[in-house]
């Protein structure tokens, strides 16, 4: 009866449908399933799923037809009622290390991916709940994450469920069929053929994918004269262009911070984003951990333009002009012996005179053991110096290695862009597949890529929303996320990992493999199909099912990381002259935004809340100005926070001859007659959530000036505005809030952390001690190592259901995060020191909170936690008063979305939602804690150190939170507390708190005392 | 304690007004005092000042309405400051009824005889206000639905409230007040229900009356029996009247932020809400008296006594303020800079206008001819009323909005939804009061009548005793 479905047919179901059907197919002996597949397997059925509902509309005046629709439809709603709970992906996916004999439910499940993000994949861990991916975390095994995974990885889980994503294909704007893409595709294709593809043009971001490139590599072997295009806006062209200055031949640089007694960064912020930065956070917080067994620490300098996160835990900072990195670069460069570089001179250096001879001097000591780090966004030339003072410094070979390029075809791709542009213009481009990315937003202004698209024939997108680009193009196709998708990436070392999905696509999304094998004329072949054949022939034939398993499994593919290449630096290009600057107005420095990044992330509740490193404003992007600078053009009186609320004036920033609005803000540590634009908002198609919010940087930025340029002019405007920020005082009022010494003063006298601090005996109290037999639970953060990156903010939202309030509450100070980074700044205005500390609930032993809930709602565990009893709260916020941390959080309003269903999926079930009119607040992760105790209990034994890893504490890629069992002297954290460095917040309010912290440690150079 | 004879009154209080205007006798403070009552016809001037405040409690009900549907989140509360109008109100409420407990009770013990014409009215006040009052705690938690779990009660979850939390003590406290306060007036009433049965001609009227009066005939018994539970009532309201506002104190003294960690609060805070209550009296008894021409029943010789009740307890709240700075300023570190913060910071308006309000204007009350200008005095009441309002939010809210971590230090700033419940509940004090003035005699008529001439006659010759 059940005739077996031919995979052309299959393609044509929903995949939805065609995973239910494959299931089912597997499953046998259940009959339920068996009569859907027969149902499903009609051709009328299958036609129903490609027609639209006003042509079964029409069927109501047609009785036969009517019924037919009915049932029909009734068929079709029992399938999205049973799809619910089956997501899982048709092909073969294999479970990370814990894995249970059978699904048991209840029981999460980790399987390792990839998630490919900026050029560089981050290898990931993702929990799933009954087959629904509810959290990820980093892969211990994969080298560019090591069990750690920065804000976009967490936040990634809330765009694979954003319920803006787009969800159909849609041709001319109406929705569409697959089989009626795959038609005019082939039409197309087949109308190219004839011509060697001269009319194909293909568009995609960074290819890191291995095997997306050798698809594309075969459809260009296909069609010869075809091209393809690569572009996204935070390009790291200037790498790629000054590695060909000094190598002449594009080669990726990899650094190795365990290894670096001394670094030295220009304008690069190596610890917050670009590939490897996990890695290189870890590595660079580990050589500055100054614990019993570890006497030493490295020593940053960062000379940077706008201040960074890595800036603000430099060592010594120097803020600079754009324009004089590159004499910055020649001075260091000159100074440890590049050849052809004479040092620069004039004024403009002349102030920076010390610094530079300080740094000089200090690189000349560590020769081998430095690094010079320049930041992606430096011209090429600035790239260049820094491989020449490498070299110079012998760095290379030690700290710094060569390898092959990450991507597959490096490109410069400004011009890859600019050249599609021309060509599309010319009216020589037929078809245009644009696979990711959003090129009509991102775009920069002078290449008209918006109205060039238009005069092409064909436009295909693929992408995971209707964007501005989607909405310009004949097609779009939604893109499955990559957590719905089979591919493969490479990290920033080359190790690839394949990207295995958790879920089948929610929204029928197709993968850019799909695609490519839709071109190459295999539209049967499934991203699986291509991936796997593609790593088959990589890998050979003998125990192939083995190695695929080997690899899905560990989440990195053995034996990928490049092997480091002996490369010479070439200094020729340091001859020629400077470029010189005319520094006529302001100059302007652009960078993706902190949060959202480049605006792909835009309609993300989570990074549009998530409160900014530094400035810790919400839900927008403001022009960076230094106080001194706004204080010329009038603007320091009407700029900051007034009230409680913190209001900027609108200005009118003026570059090139184009012109953007937005809201100034005055950032300390910001160079002097400059401004940073962030790019990432003014977003018209970004979904509910971050549509038209912010100003939209692209729109002054321009092939000449992608990162920074001069010339831009601010004028004000008298407009005021409204901005939301979670901090609105950055001075620790002579408090000892962030304990923080130099090491030299430390290593004389350890006990210079507690001098100004009082902590009261311990039997201060009119309550009876509590006894803690059996665990007791604390946490230590090293306020040195943490470099303020936001990753467990997002990470404890992911965790906890925090839900998201929007930009209004915020500004009423009533945002939800349960763990907050404070910063605070210290010193000069002109360039203060900067401290971030992560504040969690402090889990007091002697817990203000608990006293006063009248209704018993928060008390305290046998273990020491100040438990939070959702079920019991009625709502007197008399515990948030009594908190001195002010770590608990009210719902004053009913902020959780109880609606959206794909919302439901993706919590956590081991937390509760928590309803309005309840408190609530970090908990240690105690669900962690829980399942860690129920398996230690299983096999008889205590919990392990390092067995529950919270949240924050998991995701943090400098370790800077260690959470364990004080019970335990030999566990990490007793350690921690042990040390000289350890000391209580408010200790001396005898709250005892069981969260503690490790005082910041600086190690400047003596030479620069007071730099 | 020598008894206090009328004539010695007289040389202690300086023998300035009577407490009751002469040429009265039995019948016209009867009927003057019932008639406004049994009178069928509504005075206009009522009539507007019950339509404005009815309407004001259909703000404050939708108010309570949109609250309960949407959450607290429509006020202006956030996180430093997780209390702020619907704490303040609250204890500006329950300070307001402290007049009431302290003129009825008190002043009974010490046997002031100018508390007589004002008592019933000043104890109706004092209700309403701890109706008002509790309105707030109820509402203002995040699930008023469950706010019964604050009381004691055995239940299927087997879970008591948390006794430690002065919280819990505040729940007892006011109960036990409303309660006590509710049995104390009630009972005053009785004899004077009677007299309301008696005097009135409608017959249901008579029979409303006269079940509410259950049974009083006046019978020598009865005048027994009254006499003692009333002065039995009085000797239980007496510690309330320092022990509620004690605990109200509580609620911020047992806490640890600075500004509200203070062992001056339960001094500071009994001695405020005396000095708002009695405001409150005169805001609400100059009109009164004016209106209905009651002015030979409450003379100036109670407005002199309750505007020196007034100054004596300003002072002390004064001695509070000057202790609080000076303890700010030798304790050091927090409290010193939240001291300085209160005066110098950007809510230093309010704590300005409340020294204006509450130590500066009052001394005015000093002045004889000020105490008996009745619109100086009025508008004196509602300066202090004012000034005790912002002493509480001085207290709640510059003490929560700047405490210990400055990252997370936040401003304050109410919404409308503040407005609609506050003034929704003076509209709601307000109405009651109007009701309780049209439905039951304002003043105590039986009381009033021991002061008068004639009453002391018969007494005379065994030697004057007041009333026992």
């Amino acid at each position: 009866m059940a005739r077996e479905a031919t995979p052309q047919e299959l393609v044509q179901i929903r995949p939805r449908l065609s995973t239910l059907l494959h299931k089912a197919q597997q499953e046998q002996g259940r009959r339920f399933w068996r009569s859907l597949e027969e149902l499903c397997e009609t051709p009328e059925f299958i036609e129903y799923l490609q027609r639209e509902f006003p042509h079964g509309a029409s069927e109501w005046h047609d009785p036969v037809g009517r019924r037919r629709f009915l049932k029909l439809m009734g068929a079709s709603l029992a399938l999205a009622g049973l799809s619910g709970c089956v997501y899982q992906p048709q092909e073969k996916i294999v479970p990370y290390i814990r894995q249970p004999e059978e699904i048991v439910p209840g029981k999460p499940l980790f399987f390792a991916t990839a998630m490919p993000f900026a050029g560089e994949a981050i290898g990931l861990l993702v929990r799933s709940n009954e087959g629904r991916p509810t959290k990820i975390e980093g892969n211990p095994q994969h080298p560019g994450s090591l069990g750690a995974t920065d804000l976009w990885a967490q936040a990634s889980i809330l765009q694979l469920y954003d319920p803006d994503r787009s969800r159909t294909l849609l041709y001319l704007g109406d929705i569409s069929s697959w089989s009626a893409f795959l038609g005019a595709v082939r039409t197309a294709m087949v109308n190219q053929g004839g011509k060697q593809g001269a009319g194909l043009r293909l568009l995609t971001e960074t290819v890191i994918s291995p095997t997306l490139a050798d698809q594309i590599k075969a459809l260009l072997q296909k069609y010869p004269a075809a091209k393809w295009h690569q572009y996204e806006p935070v390009t790291r062209d200037n790498v790629r262009l000054g590695a060909q200055m000094a190598f002449g031949q594009p080669v990726n640089a990899i650094y190795r911070f365990d290894q670096a007694a001394r670094v030295v960064a220009l304008d690069a912020d190596f610890l917050f984003r670009g590939p490897g930065h996990l890695r290189y956070a870890r590595d660079f917080a580990n050589r500055r951990r100054v614990v019993a067994d570890q006497k030493d620490m490295n020593r940053l300098y960062v000379a940077e333009s706008s201040p960074t996160v890595t800036g603000s835990i430099a060592d010594h900072r120097l803020p600079v002009k754009p324009s004089e990195i590159e004499a910055l670069a020649r001075a260091i460069a000159a100074g440890v012996g590049v050849g052809n570089v004479a040092a620069p001179t004039g004024e403009a250096l002349a102030k920076y005179g010390s610094w530079i001879d300080a740094v000089v001097r200090d690189l000349d000591q560590h020769r081998g053991a430095s690094i010079v780090v320049v930041g992606d966004e430096q011209p090429p030339v600035v790239h260049a110096l820094g491989h020449a003072i490498n070299a110079a410094l012998g760095n290379v070979g030690r700290t710094v290695f060569y390898t092959d390029p990450v991507e597959a075809n490096p490109v410069v791709q400004t011009e890859s862009l600019r050249e599609l542009v021309a060509d599309m213009e010319a009216g020589r481009v037929e078809m245009l597949v644009i696979l990711g990315g959003n090129p009509v937003y991102t775009a920069p202004a002078d290449i008209p890529f918006r109205t060039a698209l238009e005069r092409v024939p064909l436009r295909i997108h693929l992408g995971l929303y209707r964007d501005e680009t989607a909405d310009l193009c004949h097609w779009h196709v939604p893109e499955a996320h990559y957590l719905e998708s089979w591919s493969d990436a490479r990290a920033y070392d080359g190790t690839v990992s394949i990207v295995q999905p958790l879920i089948a696509p929610l929204y029928q999304g197709k993968t850019a493999h799909e695609i490519l094998a839709v071109l190459n004329d295999q539209p049967d072949r499934t991203s699986y199909d291509v991936v796997r054949e593609y790593w088959q022939r990589q890998a050979g034939a003998a125990d192939f099912e083995r190695w695929w398993r080997r690899a899905l499994h560990d989440g990195v593919v053995p034996d990928t990381a490049f092997t480091a290449r002996t490369l010479s630096a070439r200094t020729d290009f340091a001859a020629a002259p400077p470029t010189s600057t005319s520094a006529q107005g302001l100059e302007i420095v652009f960078r993706p935004d902190p949060s959202i990044y480049d605006g792909r992330f835009a309609n993300l509740g989570w990074l549009q809340e998530l409160p900014k490193p530094l400035t810790k404003l919400t839900w927008d992007n403001v022009i960076y100005l230094s106080p001194r600078t706004a204080e010329r053009l009038g603007l320091d009186r009407v700029v900051g926070s007034r009230g409680g609320e913190v209001w900027s004036e609108i200005v009118e920033l003026r570059f090139e001859g184009r012109t953007v609005r937005g809201p100034a803000y005055l950032v300390p540590g910001h160079p002097d007659d400059c401004v940073t634009v962030f790019m990432g908002y003014g977003r018209e198609r970004a979904g509910r959530v971050g549509n038209k919010i912010g100003y939209n940087a692209s729109a002054i930025r321009t092939t000449g000036a992608m990162w920074a340029g001069a010339g831009a002019e601010l004028r004000r405007t008298g407009e005021a505005y409204q901005l939301a920020s979670t901090q609105l005082h950055f001075l620790m009022e002579g408090r000892d809030l962030v304990r923080a010494t130099i090491l030299e003063e430390y290593m004389r006298n350890p006990e210079v952390v507690h001098e100004r601090g009082h902590e009261p005996p311990e039997d201060l109290s009119l309550y009876p001690q509590y006894q803690y037999d059996g665990y007791r639970w604390a946490m230590a953060i090293d306020v040195s190592a943490c470099i303020g990156c936001n990753a467990c903010v997002v990470a404890c939202q992911a965790e906890n259901n925090i839900p998201v309030v929007g930009k209004e509450q915020v500004a009423r100070s009533r945002e939800m995060h349960w763990l907050r980074v404070d910063t605070y700044y210290e010193g000069d205005p002109e360039n203060p020191t900067a401290y971030f500390q992560p504040i969690p609930c402090q889990q007091c032993e002697k817990a203000p909170c608990e006293v006063v809930c009248p209704v018993n709602a928060t008390v305290h565990s046998a273990e020491g936690l100040n438990d939070m009893v959702y079920n019991r709260c009625v709502g007197t916020r008399y515990c948030s008063n009594n908190c001195p941390y002010k770590v608990r959080r009210f719902n004053y309003l009913l902020y959780q979305d109880w609606e959206t269903p794909t919302y439901k999926m993706m919590r956590n079930p081991e937390v509760t939602i928590r309803s309005r009119g309840v408190m609530e607040k970090c908990t240690y992760c105690v669900q962690r804690i829980q399942a860690a105790k129920i398996e230690a209990e299983k096999d008889g034994r205590r919990v392990r150190d390092g067995e529950v890893l919270t949240a924050c504490q998991a995701v943090c890629p400098t370790e800077a939170i260690v959470f364990g069992d004080l019970n335990d002297p030999n566990s990490r954290v007793a350690k921690l507390k042990a040390e000289k460095r350890n000391f209580s917040l408010l200790g001396e309010l005898n709250t005892r708190p069981r969260t503690s912290y490790l005082a910041a440690l600086r190690n400047p150079n003596p030479e620069l005392k007071g730099a | 304690m020598s008894t206090i004879t009328p004539e010695r009154q007289q040389t202690l209080t300086g023998a300035d007004y009577p407490v009751i205007a002469p040429g009265h006798n039995f019948i016209t403070v009867t009927e003057k005092i019932a008639n406004i009552v049994l009178a069928r016809r509504t005075p206009f001037g009522w009539l507007v000042g019950a339509a404005i405040t009815f309407m004001m409690v259909m703000m404050l009900l939708y108010t309570i309405g949109y609250l309960v549907l949407t959450g607290v989140g429509i006020w202006g509360n956030n996180i430093p400051v997780a209390w702020a109008f619907d704490i303040i109100n609250f204890v500006w409420w329950i300070g307001i009824g402290h007049a009431g407990t302290l003129i009825s009770a008190i002043l009974l013990l010490f046997r002031q005889d100018w508390r007589t014409s004002i008592n019933r009215a000043a104890e109706a006040m004092t209700l309403f206000a701890v109706a008002c009052a509790g309105l707030f705690p109820l509402l203002h938690v995040g699930r008023p639905w469950l706010a019964y779990w604050l009381f004691p009660y055995p239940n299927t979850m087997g879970m008591w409230p948390q006794f430690r939390s002065p919280l819990m003590w505040d729940v007892f406290a006011v109960s036990t007040y409303g309660t006590v306060s509710l049995l104390f007036w009630y009972t005053g009433l009785i004899p004077d229900l009677a007299t309301m049965r008696d005097q009135a001609r409608h017959p249901l009227v008579k029979k409303i009356y006269g079940v509410l009066a259950m049974g009083w005939r006046g019978s020598a018994r009865h005048w027994h029996r009254y006499e003692t539970v009333y002065l039995i009532l009085a000797g239980l309201s007496t510690p309330l009247v320092l022990s509620v506002h004690t605990i109200v104190s509580f609620d911020f003294a047992v806490s640890l932020i600075p500004g509200w960690h203070t062992t001056i609060f339960p001094p500071y805070f009994v001695a405020g809400a005396i000095y708002s209550g009695f405001a409150m009296v005169l805001t609400l008894l100059i009109p009164i008296r004016k209106f209905y021409g009651l002015e030979d029943l409450i003379t100036l010789r109670h407005m002199h006594q309750m505007a020196k009740v007034m100054l004596a307890t300003g002072l002390i709240v004064a001695y509070g303020y000057l202790m609080e700075a000076f303890i700010g300023w030798y304790a050091s570190g927090y409290e010193w800079f939240m001291m300085r913060n209160r005066a110098l910071g950007p809510y230093a308006w309010a704590y300005w206008m409340l020294i204006l309000c509450n130590i500066v204007i009052p001394q005015l009350l000093w002045s004889k001819r000020i105490r008996e200008n009745m619109i100086l005095l009025f508008l004196i009441s509602i300066v202090v009323n004012t000034g005790m309002w912002l002493e509480r939010f001085v207290i709640i809210v510059t003490s929560l909005y700047r405490d210990f971590l400055p990252s997370s230090w936040g401003m304050y700033a109410p919404r409308l939804w503040d407005f609609t419940m506050f003034f929704g509940t003076i509209g709601f004090f307000l109405f009651l009061m109007f009701i309780f003035i049209r439905l039951l005699p304002m003043i105590s008529i039986f009381e009033v009548r021991t002061l008068l001439p004639q009453a002391k006659v018969r007494t005379e010759p065994e030697g004057a005793t007041a009333h026992d």
